[in-house]
């Protein structure tokens, strides 16, 4: 296979990890040259999906989060997965401002801002049996490269 | 989390990075803050700051309920290009407003 490359990231889902998964994610995604933005866009995207795992997926009891990237050509792709209580009802759950845990202070956009900060997002989710969502972002989109002109 | 008081109105200086893991601390201190001192404004100051995820939205969202009460209001300060993105994304900016830093002085 040419131009892929792919990685593969398991931890605990504990709420200082988040940090370290958003970053390590970036770092992978470095090698296709992104902007600050489009690394910023990542990251979001990543610590949504992480916080969503931690909080609702598992509720705050440890357990194995997984982060698959690969790339390919110029696109990036995530995949967030964990093997929590799942998501009932996927819809509603993505409707900006809904959220399950007011009490938490949730604000229920973070299925808009990975909407948002992505191209394109899929969330396959069966209650009791986890949740994984997959996201994918090109990189470099409507920028072109250029060369400076040879002496 | 560092923060300033001055009369009725609580500062809170948010860290580099605001994500769920810092935002449950700072929902902590500044609810025991803005009962114990009587707040009325906060203003959240965004200078360190250069990531941000829906759980600080989530931040603001909360400290506008607890002072919109008593008549109080929330603003933004020092935000840069992105955090100015995200807040205006999240819809917050409609309860919560955006300090333009001059730089004239």
């Amino acid at each position: 296979m040419k131009n892929t490359n792919e990685m593969e990231l398991v931890f605990d889902s504990r709420s200082c990890n988040e940090g370290f998964a958003r970053v390590t994610v970036a770092a992978f995604m470095t090698q296709l040259n992104p902007t600050l933005e489009e690394v910023s866009d990542v990251k979001t995207a990543v610590s949504e999906a992480v916080t969503n795992a931690i909080i609702h997926g598992y509720e705050n009891e440890v357990h194995k989060i997984r982060i698959t990237c690969a790339i390919e050509q110029k696109t990036l792709r995530i995949e967030v997965e964990d093997n929590g209580k799942g998501i009932e009802n996927i819809k509603r759950a993505m409707e900006p401002l809904f959220t399950t845990k007011p009490e938490l202070e949730r604000s229920g956009m973070g299925f808009a801002f990975m909407e948002a900060f992505m191209d394109k997002i899929e969330v396959v989710s069966e209650p009791d049996k986890g949740t994984k969502v997959l996201m994918e972002k090109t990189i470099g989109k409507g920028r072109e490269t250029w060369s400076t002109q040879s002496l | 989390m560092n923060y300033q008081i001055q009369e009725n109105c609580l500062t809170i200086y948010l860290p580099r990075e605001l994500d769920h893991h810092n935002a449950e601390e700072i929902r902590k201190l500044s609810d025991q803050l803005i009962e114990r001192n009587h707040i009325k404004h906060v203003i959240f100051d965004f200078k360190e700051t250069n990531f941000m995820d829906s759980s600080g939205i989530g931040v603001i969202m909360g400290r506008y309920k607890q002072v919109s009460l008593l008549g109080g209001e929330v603003w933004a300060s020092h935000t840069n290009e992105r955090m100015r993105k995200i807040l205006l994304m999240s819809g917050v900016t409609k309860i919560m407003q955006i300090y333009e830093e001059e730089k004239c002085v």
